[in-house]
Parts: structure tokens; C-alpha cells; sequence
């Protein structure tokens, strides 16, 4: 039988001591390191842009309550973000929640351009300190039938339009949702909506005390799933007038195209007021279903806030300018 | 396993059966168990909904797939399958005139001549409803065979039906009707193709016999 005596390991093959020992002083030193810039990244996370920064979650102070708001009692927390409408990341209204949980609202900046004096791009932490945040509860009528009570945090529009100095020939507001197809995974698909999402309003529709630009929800800072960090929201019109997530106000002269409109223009017009008097081609808008109620109720015209606007259309043919 | 004995036949109709409840199962589950959402209402009516299309696919398959695998005795199924299409079919209507219209006729007879949608959705129903009636042995044996299959062949105009109910309710976003809708395709094409191939078969063996006879 044979044994192989093991050769001697090559002198040259075996780590000198200094050496080894720098070596586990450099991995030492780059383990602390990481942990080092790790945590810096933490903190310029959570401690450096905690005054700055506006979490989802976060409370949001100095909100003033609004005559504007209605006395009936809101939907809950858990409904308003767990069943809504949210295209750009998903069709189903129980999805979004879970999909916009990482959505980016920072940095944000919205551009203002078309018929203004001075085009210019706002800080999102800049137009939350526009106007004092107020606390507006509005009902919310979906075209679909189905209804809520929200508790938004806001300004009025008109502070933003006044700060954006547009010129007098401008008669329309135009909104863009921000197009960000690597967080929002249906805007990847041509098929489903024209992307970005846009949106309008006629001037004094704009400039209505009722019209808010929302921020916030129950106090706290707008969950991504509910448009943060700005959305618009027309009470008197049904919901997919509220556009999301906006990062574009242009002012212009034309009525601007608005998404569901290009879409199927018989279906949803421009104004889209909400009106029990006018169907949707395809279903009845005479009554709704109030999440958590059992029974439909009735639906109101302009949603119950005819007195504040009905004014606005007068002379106007409802049925043709739906 | 090409013929199964009868006995396993008849033992796996009792998994198939508490399989086809599965859906109403957790349906009613997740209702006592706050496990169905903002609108509890709209949850029961896509999802018995959507049952009732694909147990409608489901039965459609059974021929096909028979056929292609060899695999005969699934037919004895096809009956309880097509039955669960009617059940679904009838929560879903029973959804409808209970939780969204609570009986009020004139507001269905309106809806029915109006919505396109329900239109279509009320004629699958419908559709169902003899092939549901006419299900039994006993049925079969006094329509006789022959005339019982061609009544049964309303299941095509059924599934469509449903199909297009389903098509005309989107807001947007087509993709799951439309899914629906080629799988409905392929089925009736494979008996499209099946029937032509057939015919060419049948008109072939005349043939022969003939040039035999001549």
C-alpha cells in the first residue's frame, strides 16, 4: 500500500502574520464603516428630515376646523384606504393600499406653468405652508355608485392659484399625475388609461371655497394610497375629478382633455358634476351605497352641495354638459 | 387511468362536490368574519360573479378534454359542474334583486330594458334555467337524447352572454373579461374544428362505401 505523504504547504502560500492581522483589521474597520453610513442613512431618514419630511402616518398640527364640513359621521380609517380607486397601481379598489406602501412623496416638487405670470416650481413642504391646513369633511360620491364620508386635511385651491399669479386670459385649470412607471405598475400598460393622468376645471370652479387641495386625512399625512402628497378634491363632482399624486398645474384658455373624458367621452364629460338626474350610459346614478350602510340612499345633486354651487352652471343644459 | 371503476366514479363525485362549494364556502366564512371589505355587497356580487363564468367554462371543458385524453368517465360530472354554473349564477341574480334593487320590480324592469349590461346578464341566466330544469335522467329520457343535447347546446349562448355582461360592466381595463372570453373561444373552437372534422370523415366513408358498392 501507498501513503501519500502530504507535501509541505509553500512557504510561499502561507499569510504572514502582519498581513493577516491588517487584513482582519480592514474588515473590522469596513463592518464599522458600513454600520457608520447605515446608519447615517437612518438618520438623515428619520432624525435630520423629521421637520421637513411628512411621513405617511405623521400627525399633522395646527388644523383648523372649516364651516365647509358636514356633520355626518366619516367613514373609517380602514375603508377610505382599503377600497378606492387607484389606476395607475392597480384596477381592483382593495389593491392599492398594499402597492403604493412604498410610493416616494419626497422629494416632490409641482411645476406651474401655462398662462401665468411667472412660471415656477413649488416644494411640496412649501405649498403645505401656503394656506393654514384646515380639516374639511366632505361627502364623496363615486361614479360607480358608492359613496363616503371623508375627514380631508387641506387648503382651498384658490391659495395656490393666487400664489401661482396666472395671467387674466386664463380661464381653465389643467392637473397631471406624476409618471412614474417603475412605482406605479399600470401605467406600464398603454391599454388601461392614457398615462399620465390629467385632469380640469373651469376657473371659477377652481376658485370655489369648497374646491381643496388635500394633504392630509383624519389629521394625519394623505396615505400614499389616497394620492399623496397632493390630490385635488371637488366635493360636488364625482370622484375621478380628484386627481392624485398631482405634479403638474397648468393654466390655460381651452377646456384641457381629462383622462376619463379621452377615454369614453359618452360616459364622462368634463364636468362630471355629480347629478342623479343624468345615468351613465351603462347604470343608474339615482342612487349610491354609503360604505358600511346596507340600504342605497338617494343620491343629492351636486352631492348635496347645490346651494354653495348650483350657481355656477346656471343657464347651463345639465343633460348635454354632464 | 382510462376507465375508472364505477366505484371511484361515484366516491369522487363527494370531493368534486365540496370542492365546487369551496367559493360560497369562504364567501360565507369571510362574511361572519368581517373578512369581506369596504362593500361586502359588491365582494359577493363579482365573486359569485366570476364562479358562475367559470364553472360555465369548467362544465364547457369537460368535452374537450374527455375527448383529447381519453379520459371517459369525466362525463359523469358534467352534470354536477353545469349545475354549480346555475347555482353561482342564481347568488349572483339573488345578489342583484335582494341586495342592490331589495325587490323593487319596476327598478329591474327598468334596468333590464336600459343597461345593456344587465340585459345580457339576465339572458346567461335565463339560458340556465331549462338546463337546470331539464337536468335529470328522467328528463333526458322523455325529451329523448337527441333533442335533449340540442337543448343543452344553449350553454354556448349562455357563456357568451356572460361573457359580454362581463365586457359591457368594465369601466376599464379589459383584461379579465377578456380572459374569460378567449377561453369561451378556444372551447367553442375545438367543437367547431370537431364537428368539421367529422363531417370531412363522414363524407370520406360514404365515399368508400360507394366506390365498394360500385
Amino acid at each position: 500500500m501507498l501513503i501519500k505523504k502530504p507535501g509541505d504547504i509553500p512557504s510561499s502560500e502561507i499569510t504572514p502574520k502582519q498581513s493577516y492581522l491588517t487584513r482582519r483589521k480592514f474588515i473590522a474597520g469596513a463592518a464599522v464603516a458600513g454600520a457608520a453610513l447605515a446608519g447615517g442613512f437612518y438618520l438623515r431618514e428619520h432624525i435630520d428630515s423629521s421637520d421637513t419630511v411628512h411621513a405617511e402616518g405623521q400627525k399633522l398640527n395646527g388644523i383648523v376646523k372649516s364651516p365647509f364640513s358636514t356633520s355626518e359621521s366619516p367613514t373609517s380609517f380602514k375603508d377610505i384606504t382599503n377600497y378606492n380607486n387607484y389606476y395607475e397601481f392597480s384596477t381592483d379598489k382593495y389593491e392599492p393600499n398594499g402597492l403604493a406602501k412604498n410610493f416616494r412623496t419626497r422629494p416632490w416638487t409641482v411645476a406651474i406653468d401655462g398662462l401665468v405670470k411667472k412660471p415656477k416650481k413649488l416644494d411640496i413642504d412649501a405649498i403645505m405652508k401656503l394656506a393654514p391646513l384646515e380639516e374639511r369633511i366632505y361627502r364623496h360620491r363615486c361614479v360607480e355608485g358608492w359613496s363616503m364620508v371623508i375627514p380631508w386635511v387641506g387648503f382651498p385651491l384658490n391659495a395656490l392659484i393666487k400664489a401661482a399669479d396666472p395671467l387674466p386670459s386664463a380661464k381653465f385649470v389643467a392637473f397631471q399625475t406624476v409618471l412614474a412607471p417603475d412605482q406605479m405598475p399600470n401605467q406600464k400598460h398603454p391599454d388601461i388609461l392614457d398615462w399620465p393622468y390629467v385632469e380640469g376645471l373651469r376657473m371659477d370652479e377652481a376658485m370655489h371655497p369648497l374646491t381643496i387641495m388635500a394633504v392630509g386625512l383624519y389629521d394625519e399625512v394623505l396615505p400614499n394610497v389616497d394620492g399623496a402628497p397632493l390630490r385635488l378634491v371637488v366635493p360636488w363632482k364625482y370622484g375621478f375629478k380628484g386627481i392624485k399624486a398631482v405634479v403638474k398645474i397648468s393654466f390655460t384658455d381651452f377646456m384641457p382633455p381629462t383622462t376619463w373624458n379621452k377615454m369614453a367621452s359618452d360616459e364622462y364629460g368634463f364636468y362630471s358634476n355629480v347629478n342623479p338626474q343624468k345615468d351613465h350610459p351603462r347604470w343608474s346614478q339615482a342612487s349610491e351605497r354609503r360604505i358600511g350602510e346596507f340600504r342605497k340612499r338617494p343620491t343629492l345633486m351636486f352631492n348635496g352641495y347645490g346651494d354653495q354651487v348650483a350657481s355656477l352652471y346656471s343657464g347651463m343644459d345639465l343633460q348635454k354638459n354632464y | 387511468m382510462k376507465q375508472l371503476p364505477e366505484k371511484f366514479v361515484r366516491a369522487l363525485k363527494v370531493p368534486v362536490f365540496l370542492l365546487s362549494l369551496g367559493p360560497a364556502f369562504v364567501l360565507t366564512w369571510k362574511g361572519f368574519h368581517d373578512g369581506l371589505g369596504a362593500n361586502p355587497i359588491d365582494v359577493i356580487t363579482r365573486t359569485t360573479g366570476r364562479w358562475t363564468l367559470t364553472f360555465l367554462l369548467i362544465t364547457l371543458s369537460v368535452t374537450p378534454v374527455r375527448k383529447l385524453s381519453g379520459l371517459t368517465w369525466l362525463i359523469r360530472y358534467r352534470r354536477m359542474l353545469g349545475l354549480f354554473a346555475f347555482f353561482y349564477g342564481s347568488l349572483h341574480l339573488m345578489t342583484y334583486v335582494w341586495l342592490d334593487k331589495f325587490f323593487d320590480v319596476h327598478g329591474m324592469l327598468h334596468d333590464i330594458a336600459k343597461r345593456r349590461f344587465i340585459t345580457a346578464g339576465m339572458t346567461a341566466w335565463f339560458l340556465m334555467l331549462p338546463l337546470a330544469l331539464t337536468s335529470t335522467t328522467g328528463w333526458i329520457r322523455r325529451i329523448g337524447g337527441k333533442r335533449w343535447q340540442r337543448l343543452h347546446r344553449l350553454i354556448y349562448f349562455s357563456a357568451a352572454a356572460g361573457v359580454i355582461h362581463f365586457i359591457w360592466l368594465v369601466k376599464a381595463d379589459l383584461r379579465r373579461p377578456f380572459t374569460y372570453g378567449a377561453v369561451l373561444l378556444a372551447l367553442l373552437a375545438y367543437r367547431i374544428i370537431a364537428w368539421l372534422v367529422a363531417r370531412v370523415r363522414a363524407r370520406r366513408m360514404l365515399a368508400a362505401q360507394q366506390t365498394v358498392r360500385a
